[in-house]
């Protein structure tokens, strides 16, 4: 409340001439370095909703607010497994331009709820709404179906997160969410996006950049792999040879 | 104790690892087996890309090879004529498998197909040893002298041109055959991360024919040099090799492999040719059912 009175306190003149209300998001962190012994990060996305009257006029609906998470952009191939002769083998595939590689959703309220269809497809609002840019000109069923596929899988290794109510507002002007960031994250520029909305509208947008990479020994070792590959393959190999002569040197000795 | 590994690009525990390598290097150690084929099923299980559990095993293989390899050529117990031959044979399968690994990456099909080459080999493998073994378990339960088993090449290979003299191995035939037996599994090590040691040393004994002296300590030496090009073609081509992850399981294979070879020599060799038979099979039939079962998986990802 203290901060939100703050904040109000320095803006409120440029607030008088607006009629919307104004959004000022901030996450807690703008970097995350991933060390050896990343696990995985909490992000807290907080903020404060400006009315121009400093307080949720009387008789209006409060806002809604609708936090998204994404991590860089893939292309991707998606395959499906069929049964053939007995086994399961890949048959059939799709590919796709535009794949977050990390999707986190977080609302006050379940997101159907708070708009309608065309809004969450502009604004990529949802796991059914994502903009995966097709490259085959399959039929709009199996490109769903392939859709869904990749929903699920991503869940499941708590890629993509949807989770309603999982934004907390106070008093109708401060709100705070946590997303949990995963171990097996790419690295690469994130954005946090935050939405008010309210009557099915989105009234105000923010955008944050978060940056995810890796450091010290970790990007040392990543880019050596990368860059200078037969190097790295001759030390893995030295390593190898190394260690089982020094065991077998030692065992000699016991 | 949590690990993030650079290149799988996921955090895994590394008791865990370090436990996985010791098993198997125990095995290893006992059976003269590089372990690879337990490896890297495993690590498939616990969450590691495929790829990069198969590129990382090779190189965990390399070092449970080399005190072996160091303690045959102690008492000359390795043909090195005959290991170069194999050696030679092995890195151009290597070659050879990378390419075939390439393109069933682009259809798709690389998983069924390592699917499909283990359940066929460790079916088969698994089998014959276990044969083998109950039949040699049974004749000295009953007290007779196990039968004395004439030392032959197989007659395919007497057929083959340009025969050499392989001294230690006590072979008059032609370098063509274990070039072609390397060759094989050179392919299989890209393929699959495994040394090939349970392929080579039946292949070498009953095809080959050689003796029996120098097979393990030979077949040591071929793994060695393969696996270790082996990583180096999977360093430079498909950069999957986790230096990490390789180093923790060759931290715990080193040590296992060690008192492996201790805890062998207690053991009478039939009954330990059976274990490995039936954890052969396990293993085999495990990989089987994950092909005719519904897999949890029906889509699977690829960064194109």
């Amino acid at each position: 409340m203290k901060v939100a009175a703050l904040i109000l306190a320095l803006t409120s003149p440029l607030l008088l001439a607006q009629a919307k209300p104004v959004l000022v998001p901030d996450v807690s962190q703008r970097e995350i370095e991933i060390v050896y012994s990343f696990t995985g990060a909490d992000l807290l996305l907080f903020g404060a909703i400006l009315y121009p009257g400093g307080r949720v006029p009387a008789g209006e609906r409060p806002a809604d607010v609708v936090v998204v998470v994404k991590g860089p952009t893939e292309s991707i191939l998606i395959r499906e497994k069929e049964k053939v002769a007995g086994i399961w083998v890949n048959a059939d595939h799709a590919r796709y331009r535009s794949a977050p590689s990390f999707y986190a959703i977080a609302s006050s309220r379940p997101i159907g709820e708070l708009v309608d269809d065309r809004t969450r497809a502009i604004y990529e609002l949802g796991l059914d709404s994502l903009q995966l840019s097709p490259v085959s000109t399959a039929p709009a069923e199996e490109q769903a179906r392939f859709g869904r596929g990749l929903v699920d899988l991503k869940s499941r290794a708590g890629l993509y997160v949807e989770a309603p109510h999982a934004v907390e507002i106070t008093d109708g002007v401060l709100y705070r969410a946590r997303v949990t960031i995963p171990a097996r994250v790419p690295v690469g520029r994130f954005t946090a996006e935050t939405f008010l909305i309210r009557d099915g509208r989105v009234l105000a947008a923010a955008v944050r950049d978060i940056d995810i990479r890796k450091s010290g020994f970790e990007r040392f070792v990543a880019r050596a792999a990368e860059r200078s590959s037969i190097l790295y393959g001759l030390t893995a190999v030295a390593l190898s040879v190394g260690l089982g002569w020094f065991a077998g040197w030692v065992a000699r000795r016991l | 104790m949590d690990l993030y590994l650079p290149v799988a690009n996921l955090s895994v525990n590394a008791l865990v690892i370090v436990l996985l390598g010791g098993g198997v290097g125990l095995l290893s150690g006992m059976f003269g087996v590089g372990g690879g084929f337990l490896t890297t099923p495993l690590l498939i299980v616990y969450g590691i890309p495929p790829t990069v559990a198969a590129a990382s095993s090779a190189s965990q293989v390399t070092g449970a090879s080399v005190s072996g390899v160091f303690a045959h050529v102690r008492r000359g117990g390795v043909d090195f004529k005959m290991g170069g031959v194999l050696v030679a044979g092995g890195i151009l399968g290597t070659f050879a498998g990378a390419w075939i690994f390439r393109r069933l990456q682009e259809l798709g099909q690389i998983d069924t197909v390592i699917a499909i080459i283990y359940v066929l080999m460790l079916g088969s493998i698994g089998g014959l040893m276990a044969k083998e073994s109950l039949v040699a378990i049974g004749l000295s339960r009953r007290g007779e002298p196990p039968r004395a088993r004439k030392r032959r090449h197989h007659p395919l290979v007497a057929y083959l041109p340009f025969r050499t003299r392989f001294y230690a191995s006590g072979l008059y035939i032609s370098p063509l055959a274990p070039l072609l037996l390397g060759f094989a599994t050179g392919m299989l090590t890209i393929l699959l991360g495994i040394g090939g040691g349970f392929i080579l040393v039946p292949a070498m004994i009953y095809l080959i024919g050689m003796a029996t002296g120098v097979v393990v300590g030979t077949s040591l030496f071929q793994t060695l040099f393969v696996t270790a090009v082996a990583t180096m073609v999977h360093a430079t081509t498909t950069r999957a090799v986790d230096i990490v992850l390789a180093g923790l399981l060759l931290v715990g294979s080193v040590v296992g492999a060690q008192v492996g070879a201790r805890l062998a020599t207690k053991v009478k060799p039939e009954y330990l040719r059976l274990a490995l038979a039936l954890m052969v099979l396990a293993v085999g039939v495990r990989i089987l059912l994950g092909l005719v079962w519904r897999p949890e998986d029906i889509f699977t990802v690829t960064i194109s």
